[in-house]
């Protein structure tokens, strides 16, 4: 990351970061405004629950911001490991949460998918790619775990939902499936092939117009904060593809976890919500 | 295994569904390879016995036996390629007829070879036009499906065909087409066939043998004509 042609190129963005004061964040307040006026005027029933979450993203960001602070400050492994395993469980949660379907085990299930989706990726990108030094550096590993964790959680959460939704429209045929003498693993086929995809697309089409529509969260907060453009895509790209994988994987580990929890050893399918 | 020994055997056989008791100890014993007729009003129990004696379900009280032995002994999808069971409403899988007695065949390991001449050979046992083999599934009439719903379970080549109101949802005529076609089948004297039926006229020329279950519970357990008598006065 590190050419020189490419660090000549910070020298035309030279220019001193522009800091956000208290008051300028008051002064942003009045663009939420704006979704819950429009949400009142439509009686949406959402004017309420913009304010709310207008008011978590000060709180929860606030005191990130200043956990970060004091994590980097300790620089402690165990620290670092502690927050991302905090983070691992909240998204665990979140995911869940967000299901129609109780299954028992699901919180376990995407424990396992987000652990195993969003943990070897980061491993993957932090020591193969970034190099980043010391292996726990939290400057790097928070940020990115937190990227990684916000998608893989995304695409965990619409595979078991859509899996319990196809494995519900599709009982009959299912059922016709086992009664030939399928396996389980063969007759749930098809809705784990939606499920996939339905939890793949929305990273396919994030790779597909990154760029030409969508200038990524990260990539922009590293140009705004002074770093060269082409510093930052190349992240940006380490970025995209490590998404993939951890989005691909959190989903594939989901789907195969949750699709054992809708039958029986005997390879009958449970009724709703067993 | 010899004729005159049962297919199946059920022993005090019990099964509840959502907290409702749906089959009461129910025992008999099941002829080999003839057709036995499975009749009563709806609700009594008709496809929850037979969906036990595919094992989509386990019951709840009693023991089933297969061929003289507990069905929860055979390796489950040994056991349904074994009995095969066509369920009421026809389900297709997607793509063409011949891309739904495929999956059949893949299940029940038919060689690439084989599997022209016994897709062919199992239309006309459900007596179906074998140039319907490429038509997409979803293009077919109901009566149509239900045939290609019982060549599909004839791949398998089963010892057992369990088949649940199989004409329910057809018109008279083509019920009576679909019965007859499947008496046919039982006359051949190799396969063991288990009709669930609330016409029961419709099957009364080609069953050997009749249960009538009524709440669960089953009520007559006899030769077939003499229970078609006593359903028709009733």
């Amino acid at each position: 990351m590190n050419g020189t042609a490419e660090m000549q190129r910070i020298d035309v963005l030279d220019q001193p970061i522009l800091n956000l004061t208290w008051i300028d964040l008051t002064v942003a307040v009045g663009l939420v405004l704006i979704a819950i006026g429009i949400s009142r005027w439509h009686r949406t029933g959402l004017a309420r629950s913009f304010a709310v979450g207008a008011i978590r993203t000060v709180l929860q960001l606030t005191i990130i911001g200043y956990l970060l602070v004091y994590i980097f400050a300790i620089d402690q492994w165990y620290l670092v490991v502690g927050a991302l395993l905090l983070m691992l469980v909240i998204a665990s949660k979140a995911a869940v949460d967000r299901q129609d379907s109780k299954r028992a085990g699901l919180f376990g299930i995407t424990g396992v998918a987000l652990l195993v989706g969003s943990g070897l990726t980061l491993i993957y990108v932090s020591v193969m790619v970034v190099h980043v030094d010391p292996w726990y550096n939290p400057r790097y590993l928070i940020p990115l775990f937190g990227m990684i964790l916000g998608n893989a959680m995304n695409a965990a959460a619409l595979a078991a939902d859509r899996l319990a939704g196809e494995m519900e429209t599709r009982r009959d045929e299912i059922e016709a499936y086992l009664a030939l003498g399928a396996s389980s693993v063969r007759a749930a086929q098809e809705p784990v092939r939606r499920a996939l995809r339905a939890a793949l697309i929305p990273t396919l089409n994030s790779l597909m117009v990154v760029g030409i529509v969508s200038l990524p969260g990260m990539m922009t907060g590293q140009i705004i904060a002074g770093s060269d453009p082409l510093v930052a895509i190349r992240y940006q790209i380490v970025v995209m593809f490590t998404l993939a994988s951890a989005v691909a994987l959190a989903a594939v580990i989901v789907v195969l976890g949750f699709r054992r929890t809708f039958f029986t050893d005997a390879e009958q399918l449970r009724p709703k919500d067993g | 295994m010899k004729s005159d020994t049962p297919s199946f055997e059920l022993r005090g056989v019990g099964q509840a569904r959502a907290g409702r008791t749906v089959l009461e100890d129910v025992s008999a014993a099941i002829p080999r390879h003839v057709m036995t007729v499975l009749s009563g009003p709806s609700g009594g129990g008709k496809t929850s016995l037979l969906r036990l004696l595919n094992r989509l379900d386990d019951p709840v009280r009693g023991d089933i036996l297969y061929d003289d032995r507990p069905i929860a002994e055979y390796t489950v999808t040994e056991l349904r390629r074994r009995i095969a069971l066509v369920f009421q409403t026809p389900v297709m899988f997607p793509g063409t007829v011949s891309d739904n007695l495929a999956v059949a065949a893949e299940l029940a390991g038919v060689q690439d070879g084989q599997f022209d001449e016994l897709a062919r050979e199992v239309m006309l046992l459900a007596e179906l036009d074998p140039s319907l083999l490429e038509r997409p599934g979803g293009e077919l009439s109901v009566g149509q499906k239900q045939r290609v719903n019982l060549a599909r379970a004839l791949m398998t080549s089963p010892e057992v065909l369990l088949l649940d109101e199989p004409t329910s949802a057809l018109d008279p005529e083509t019920a009576g087409a679909l019965m007859k076609t499947i008496g046919s089948l039982s006359e051949n004297g190799q396969l063991t066939i288990i009709v669930a039926t609330h016409r029961v006229a419709e099957t009364e020329q080609y069953a050997h043998h009749a249960l009538v279950l009524r709440d669960g519970r089953l009520v007559e357990n006899r030769d077939s004509q003499a229970t078609t008598e006593n359903e028709r006065n009733r």
